[in-house]
């Protein structure tokens, strides 16, 4: 049962991401992404990862698509389902390139013998990660929040601009 | 199935789409997607590396994930002020288009 509820995760997260750069319609595509982030929270669950799985749909689906859906909206004049884009004309050569690419990494990933060291599970990981984003990466937890204040000003700031 | 080989096949499909989709397409919103699909194959190795090698006492991987995740955030956020103003000045969002210096 769980084997199989891996098989269809990973199934959804592999169609709906080739559904995002293939489908020639944005809306579309942003739709599709949003299985892809939910498929990765759902093999966070497989991982164990609770706390990182809640991130991804709160920050991923509840943040960041909606700003990209946004984006889709804000940037072109016929608001509907039917935005379309087009393609560079380099698609051949993309193809083959990204395919040859996914042939060398599989070949390295069966290749290589992976040593897994097979430890217990934890059941909760928030704990853990509560005490040590407020121990030992307290300073890549400040850091982190002065480049997002940075980064939001910044981003209201080249949004709101008059003259361009 | 529920092996490390497994998660990192699915995270190098994820990434050569995401590749894919970078060198493709023609929209900004639609490149930063497949920045996206990118950033989340690398979480997924994260994860998994984190959760098969043995490391659950201290859970370095799932933080790296969560600071890719807030770098992501950002990153999305600049990248959407970026594409507003570009078709503002531009009447366009397709990056091979805006080549003007100055426009």
């Amino acid at each position: 049962m769980a084997a199989l509820g891996f098989n269809l995760i990973a199934a959804m997260v592999i169609f709906t991401a080739f559904w995002v750069v293939t489908t020639s319609k944005l809306i579309h595509a942003a739709v599709a992404l949003m299985g892809t982030l939910f498929g990765v929270a759902g093999l966070y669950v497989y991982l164990y990862a609770d706390f990182l799985a809640a991130t991804q749909v709160i920050i991923y689906v509840g943040g960041i698509l909606v700003l990209i859906i946004f984006g889709v909206m804000l940037t072109h004049r016929v608001s509907g389902i039917d935005t379309l884009q087009t393609n560079m004309p380099n698609r051949p050569a993309a193809a083959v390139v990204v395919f040859l690419l996914f042939m060398g990494l599989t070949a390295l990933l069966f290749r290589t013998p992976w040593h897994m060291a097979d430890a217990a599970p934890v059941v909760s990981t928030v704990e853990i990660i509560g005490a040590a984003l407020l121990t030992r990466y307290l300073l890549h937890f400040e850091v982190a929040s002065v480049l997002l204040l940075v980064a939001l000003l910044g981003a209201a700031y080249l949004a709101r601009r008059e003259d361009g | 199935m529920d092996s490390l080989q497994s998660y990192l096949f699915i995270s190098i499909v994820l990434f050569c789409l995401g590749l894919y989709g970078v060198m493709t397409r023609r929209n900004g919103v639609a490149i930063l997607m497949g920045v996206e699909l990118i950033l989340n194959a690398a979480n997924i190795n994260f994860v998994a590396f984190n959760r098969f090698g043995g490391m659950t006492q201290a859970l370095p991987g799932h933080i790296f994930a969560l600071f890719v995740i807030v770098m992501a955030a950002a990153e999305a956020a600049v990248a959407l002020a970026i594409i507003i103003n570009l078709y503002k000045t531009f009447s366009t969002v397709n990056v091979d288009e805006a080549h003007e210096l100055q426009g």
